[in-house]
């Protein structure tokens, strides 16, 4: 006490010193950088893409077309990205929440030898950046008779395919470039979730004789739910955001009949081959509009809105 | 009980041993192609594809020695790496320092709009960036910092995600430390750098690798900022080797190696801190 009633003259003479005491002023400054970030490289550039949306862009002219871009989105070109990126989207979710949460399940039993091993091999691809990714799986979905994709269906006596010219083959690839670089990523979350359940569940299942599948549907997947809405919403964001691996596997040049065109990719190409800033930011408000409707389904969905937390 | 069960290797281990090991040889078998492609000369490639035949009269270093010595565009090979190297310290240095202010002022404190500022982090973190991509691009060029470092660096140094971690972790730290700070006459700067910052260390360690990890291997901002061959990072230099025309695979592959190697060193010593890293969004969320 009487140590604080000392110090009290001290601070009064230096009032900056004092503000920066302040414990009413301190929150906002820790808060701050984060203020900041959100006007300036958030929240403007959010305003501007939803007002850049009806104007047509050019150097140095700037005019509102009102709809009007909106209105040229019905079109082709966007059509193709809307329903690859829709398609790659649902086929991920698909793939890469139900095997991986089987997956964890396994790794997680006890009867599983050398579990961290293959954890952490599973989890390698991960740390690939998606252009070495892509690199890789351009070459491997190569058209040659020796790469590795063909010789795979050589085996089979099923002869070489184009890998990157049709619809469904360059999906196909797609997915197994996503499958190769997230399976692992979902796991561990899988995994992380899993061994938050406490197995005394499990021992009273035991006592009451249930079985294996008995116990993975009544306590294993309720009790998932929280981190399987994660991971679905990760997905679906990551779904509609993709680019990069698409950009890799054509090497960065238009896929034959825009089969590798996504949403993003149509963005990148108007805003910054065609220099078409308006109409891309038409693209990308709509793009929100989907994003925002889909993330609201699936929260309504699974119920998440019921809950208050 | 649960140790006998532990040590008896039944038919369902062998089963799992089996699915899994298969599992993990796929997993791995795209990296250990393209290890074998870089050891090759790239007109092995143009005939065959990508394949895993093993011959060892054709394999040399060549393609490692290619980029060592610089010839054609492989020449900026290395400033790439550097320019990589620096653009992720940085920006995880800054990622750290402000996210952690900010999870900590958000966690800590009880203020007016703490929630509205809570609300904000999360609508940054459910809105993909690539939606403001052209407006910010826009920005970006008012703001001069076209193809510089900090124009790849400041929009997305304050993230939400290590936000959102910093903030669920400053939720448990002990606020008597804080009072007790405050009567040994501690600024809140004071509190937060010498008292709370070593109790965040281990939130530090995951966010570190989170934030390295996507940093280094980021790739369509920096691919929009960066206008010249010298100012590239690592995987804008090596995705400019991919033309349709293939001129510079030699390089490309061995340079693709090249740019795993340090993030899988790294991984293997911290493996831990990744896999905390990583599941950082989904374990508290």
């Amino acid at each position: 006490m009487q140590q604080q009633i000392n110090r009290e003259p001290a601070l009064a003479s230096k009032p900056r010193n004092r503000l920066a005491n302040s414990q009413h002023l301190a929150p906002y400054l820790f808060v701050l950088p984060f203020i900041i970030s959100f006007l300036l490289f958030f929240a403007y550039p959010l305003i501007n893409a939803i007002i850049m949306s009806f104007q047509s862009v050019l150097p140095g002219e700037v005019t509102f077309v009102g709809l009007d871009n909106y209105r040229e989105l019905w079109n082709t070109d966007f059509a193709d990205a809307l329903y690859n990126s829709s398609r790659y989207t649902l086929f991920t979710l698909l793939l890469l929440i139900p095997i991986p949460l089987l997956l964890a399940v396994m790794l997680n039993s006890k009867k599983m030898p050398f579990s961290n091993f293959f954890r952490s091999t599973l989890f390698i691809p991960a740390l690939t950046s998606v252009v070495v990714a892509g690199v890789v799986f351009r070459m491997i979905f190569g058209e040659l008779d020796g790469a590795l994709m063909n010789s795979f269906l050589h085996l089979f006596g099923i002869s070489s395919q184009r890998w990157l010219y049709s619809s469904e083959l360059s999906m196909f690839a797609l997915l197994v470039l996503a499958s190769w670089r997230w399976i692992g990523i979902n796991i561990l979350y899988f995994l992380s979730a899993l061994q938050n359940i406490p197995s005394d569940l499990y021992e009273a299942a035991d006592i009451d004789g249930a079985g294996t599948r008995t116990k993975f549907m009544k306590i294993t997947v309720p009790l998932l739910k929280p981190i399987t809405v994660y991971v679905l919403t990760i997905s679906i964001y990551g779904g509609y955001a993709m680019f990069t691996e698409s950009y890799m596997l054509w090497a960065g040049k238009p896929s034959p009949q825009n089969i590798g065109l996504t949403i993003v990719g149509y963005i990148y190409q108007q805003g910054f081959q065609y220099f078409n800033l308006g109409f891309g930011s038409a693209i990308g408000v709509t793009l929100l509009g989907i994003t925002l409707a889909v993330s609201m389904l699936q929260l309504i969905l699974t119920g998440m809105f019921k809950k208050e937390e | 009980m649960e140790t006998v069960q532990r040590k008896k290797f039944t038919a369902a281990s062998w089963l799992l041993l089996v699915l899994f090991a298969i599992l993990a040889v796929l997993m791995l078998f795209p990296l250990y192609a393209l290890f074998l492609a870089s050891l090759k000369p790239a007109s092995e490639l143009f005939r065959y594809g990508l394949n895993v035949r093993l011959d060892f009269d054709v394999m040399s270093l060549d393609n490692y020695r290619s980029i060592f010595t610089g010839k054609g565009e492989a020449g900026h090979y290395f400033e790439w790496y550097s320019n990589s190297v620096i653009i992720t310290v940085l920006f995880t240095l800054l990622s750290l320092l402000f996210s952690s202010m900010v999870g900590y002022g958000l966690g800590m404190y009880r203020f007016k709009g703490r929630n509205l500022i809570f609300t904000l982090v999360l609508i940054v973190m459910m809105i993909p960036v690539e939606i403001i991509l052209l407006p910010l691009y826009k920005l970006t060029v008012s703001l001069k910092l076209i193809n510089t470092v900090w124009g790849i660096i400041l929009p997305f140094m304050v993230a939400p995600l290590p936000i959102f971690f910093f903030r669920q972790f400053a939720l448990g730290l002990p606020k008597d430390f804080m009072d007790a700070g405050r009567i040994d006459g501690c600024t809140e700067f004071g509190i937060f750098f010498r008292i709370m910052v070593p109790l965040m260390a281990p939130a530090y360690g995951a966010i570190t690798i989170l934030q390295a990890m996507n940093s280094w291997n980021n790739f369509l901002w920096p691919l929009i900022v960066l206008r010249t061959t010298d100012k590239f990072t690592l995987p804008i230099g090596l995705a400019s080797f991919v033309t349709p025309l293939g001129s510079n695979y030699e390089a490309l592959i061995a340079g693709a190696v090249l740019a795993i190697l340090p993030i899988l060193i790294l991984f293997l010593f911290f493996q831990r801190y990744f896999i905390e890293g990583l599941t950082v969004g989904g374990v508290k969320g």
